[in-house]
């Protein structure tokens, strides 16, 4: 599979790190008759920028040893921050798929990627510098998250998570009159993003003027 | 390093949180100089909670700064006594706050009162039940004081968060629409109830089919603007959703922000001091008597507090925490089950059972501000367990808090985690399915509490707190039966699908649960077995007050704050009104 550059500035990830997400993230939530998936809501460069906020460092997180490795149940206890996590998981996951396939994931066939991805949150995959699954399963929550979020953050290109579930972002004001109200609240999207782009109308409380859409099915 | 002392105030409120904030409030109304001292930052809502920028779900749902740094402090957790503790590297089960307004300043609102038997548990269940019934290691006790003497500060905190609902009993004559199982009100609720969404509607009359009597949430995000009992404005709830774990732009949510530090901040004979840490209460010689708190300032300068009262009023964490510190009251010890300090830590259980309609759609993001329809019917001891072999109980509701995209999407059981069929089934019912929660008490337990971790320790040097805990057979009873009641509303609402997400066998600290973490100093009538008497005084250290979560013996199913908020009420009266006037034990 061929990679497009993006117009994006990455701050952290490599261009290696960046097919292998696009690639991946496609298959996490694909492009389909429902609309685009997480590659063309930018999840990639969501990612990229979680990885360079304090939360990629692990910036407010608690940082002392002993690092021990624990139950499931005392939760997140590896010394790797997410930066971390992620280079030395996809070098990892490239390296394996070149020893089974000979080549790198993001050039292996979609169900072969299926399979992969597969192996690795089950962890019948073994990294041998990171938990698979514990890679798994930031990729997944970075990804649905990034499909989400409010653009602002640099995915959810054009509101396409919003779209696909009917989210109109921004609170309008003409909530607080709809609320025992069964009439389906249909409107375009409206992002924080939007609004620093002067690209909404608000009112006098700083609330969303909602432009209302009629959905044909 | 030296120490800075300072001069001499008359009461020192460590804490800015629902607890700190009334209290200081109230001993300032009582002409006493009063400083406040807060760990977290300064807030000026209108700057810092602005719109659009707190309709922000990925920031407040996990990074906000408003929540506690866990680089600087955290607990570390196990769930039995054979198991190493370690910390909680990154927030997950519960979310503290660390800001000026505390813990409230993301509170969900929903503003219930306990109920009169939740203040009983012991002597009701030996009594009903016989005195087999309790789980052997079951350290349930009563809480010293009635439901009939704390009434008057229910209201008042009702006065100041300005709830919203509608009453079930006025002094003891019961009235339409509200909750018959409440404990009798001396009037009604300073606002109006809120609005019954659709969601709501269909759960009413689901749960009228069977004989359950529902009713709307009491709320603290005003259903009208309001002026509070301290004369603060607060503004109606826009219901715009982002509600839960965000604060609000409208000024909306009654808070310490919103509901009384504005007045406080006022007052010449308050001062507040943000950036604060307290790391110790000091005592005099003989250890009767606290002299003051020394903190760590914004600077890592050590300062020194003197004062004639002490008032802690942090999270449950920090509360037992600094008495375990500064060696006030003896550390629970769970082989010899004697010692106070740490005994009694306890949480709340609960599931859900989720909804979905083919043919039908709602409005999910329309709502906050704990907009929600419940029933009473299983909460407390409203109904009879004798057959069922557990105590406690649950309110059952849908509540409507704004669907955020990430966080409340519903998929039917056996979809997918990801993928092209996750996609498809997510997009179908976001619209299209809402669910039926549990919210449970959960009774106290030997082996349950709080101590200072041996090898872990904060940015200070001092050791970090543990914490001790699991789920026990009879709440994962409780869940199991309250499941099956959810189950039988839902089905009387005829769904296309249904699924359930009940009680995890073992507790764990990993998905968010609640921030209703209680005990660890809690209050009672026999000093063997609780750190704080009926007034939330130090039985060891007469002018040390402390005040929260901390104090609950147990948890009931209600959340916590308007406890937490009726428990500052009460126990600044008796300062007030006792402990001024002759300085020493109250009981």
């Amino acid at each position: 599979m061929p990679h497009t550059p993006s117009a994006h500035a990455y701050s952290y990830l490599n261009l290696p790190e960046i097919a292998f997400l696009d690639a991946a993230v496609s298959r996490l939530i694909p492009q389909d008759e429902l609309g685009p998936g997480a590659k063309e809501a930018d999840v990639t460069y969501y990612i990229d920028q979680q990885l360079v906020s304090v939360w990629g460092t692990h910036g407010r997180n608690y940082r002392q040893g002993p690092w021990l490795e624990g139950t499931p149940q005392q939760g997140f206890q590896s010394r790797l921050t997410p930066q971390e996590i992620y280079r030395a998981a996809i070098r990892d996951t490239n390296e394996y798929c070149l020893k089974q396939f000979n080549v790198r994931f993001d050039f292996l066939k979609e169900e072969a990627q299926l399979e992969v991805l597969k192996g690795l949150e089950s962890g019948s995959i073994l990294l041998p510098h990171v938990s698979a699954k514990l890679f798994f399963d930031l990729l997944w929550k970075n990804t649905e998250e990034g499909f989400f979020a409010d653009p602002l953050y640099g995915g959810n290109r054009d509101k396409v998570g919003w779209r696909l579930l009917g989210f109109p972002g921004v609170a309008s004001g003409a909530y607080a009159a709809h609320i025992d109200n069964p009439t389906l609240y249909q409107a375009e999207p409206v992002s924080i993003l939007d609004i620093k782009k002067g690209q909404a109308s608000l009112d006098a409380q700083g609330y969303v003027k909602h432009v209302m859409i009629r959905k044909g099915t | 390093m030296s120490i800075q002392k300072l001069k001499p105030v008359d009461a020192v409120v460590v804490g800015t949180g629902v607890a700190g904030s009334i209290i200081a409030m109230e001993l300032v109304n009582a002409g006493l100089k009063v400083v406040g001292l807060e760990r977290g930052r300064m807030i000026e809502p209108q700057h810092d909670f602005a719109m659009p920028y707190v309709h922000d779900e990925l920031k407040y749902d996990k990074h906000s700064d408003i929540f506690q740094d866990l680089s600087r402090e955290t607990i570390t957790f196990r769930n039995n006594l054979q198991q190493t503790a370690l910390p909680m590297r990154e927030l997950g089960s519960f979310k503290p706050g660390e800001i000026v307004g505390g813990t409230a300043a993301h509170w969900g609102c929903h503003a219930r009162r306990f109920l009169p038997d939740d203040f009983i548990v012991k002597t009701k269940t030996d009594e009903r039940y016989g005195k087999n019934f309790l789980p052997h290691d079951c350290t349930s006790q009563d809480w010293g004081v009635d439901y009939n003497e704390f009434e008057p500060y229910y209201d008042m905190f009702e006065q100041i968060y300005g709830v919203g609902g509608k009453a079930g009993n006025i002094n003891d004559v019961k009235f339409e629409g509200g909750n018959p199982f409440e404990g009798a009100r001396s009037r009604e609720f300073p606002n109006p109830a809120t609005l019954r969404t659709p969601m709501g509607e269909k759960f009413a009359k689901a749960c009228e089919s069977l004989g359950y009597t529902p009713f709307q949430n009491p709320a603290a995000a005003m259903t009208r603007a309001y002026v509070n009992l301290y004369k603060q404005m607060l503004g109606e709830c826009m219901r715009g959703g982002f509600c839960g774990s965000h604060p609000c732009s409208q000024g909306a949510k009654a808070s310490p922000l919103t509901a009384v530090l504005p007045a406080l901040l006022k007052r010449e004979n308050f001062e507040l001091r943000p950036l604060c840490n307290v790391i110790k209460i000091n005592k005099d010689s003989d250890g009767k008597r606290a002299t003051g708190v020394t903190y760590i300032d914004s600077q890592g300068r050590m300062v020194e507090q003197p004062a004639d009262i002490v008032v802690l009023a942090t999270y449950t964490f920090n509360n037992t925490r600094l008495l375990l510190l500064s060696d006030i009251g003896k550390p629970y010890d769970p082989v010899s089950n004697t010692g106070v300090v740490g005994r009694n830590y306890s949480y709340q259980t609960g599931g859900k059972v989720s909804v979905f309609f083919d043919d039908e759609q709602f409005n999910p993001f329309i709502g906050g501000g704990m907009i929600g329809t419940s029933i009473d019917d299983f909460n407390s001891d409203n109904f009879d367990h004798s057959q069922l072999g557990f105590v406690g109980g649950s309110y059952i509701a849908v509540q409507t808090n704004g669907a955020t995209p990430i966080k409340t999407k519903l998929i039917p059981p056996g979809t997918p985690r990801w993928g092209s069929e996750w996609k498809k089934a997510t997009a179908h019912y976001y619209r299209r399915s809402f669910s039926i929660t549990y919210h449970a008490s959960c009774q106290s337990y030997r082996g349950q509490y709080l101590d200072l971790d041996p090898t872990y320790r904060d940015a200070n040097g001092l050791p970090l707190l543990r914490m001790t805990f699991d789920w026990q057979e009879n709440e994962q009873k409780m869940s199991a039966f309250m499941r099956e009641k959810c189950e039988g509303i839902a089905k009387a609402m005829n769904p296309s699908k249904m699924g359930a997400k009940a009680v995890e066998k073992k507790y764990t600290i990993v998905p968010y649960q609640s921030t209703h973490n209680i005990g660890g100093a809690v209050m009672g009538s026999d000093p063997t077995t609780s750190v704080v008497n009926r007034y939330l005084q130090s039985w060891d250290v007469h002018n040390v007050f402390v005040v929260g979560g901390s104090a609950f013996p147990q948890n009931a199913a209600n959340p916590p704050t308007e406890t937490i908020g009726m428990l500052a009420c009460w126990s600044a009266d008796a300062i007030k009104e006792m402990y001024l006037k002759k300085p020493g034990a109250l009981a």
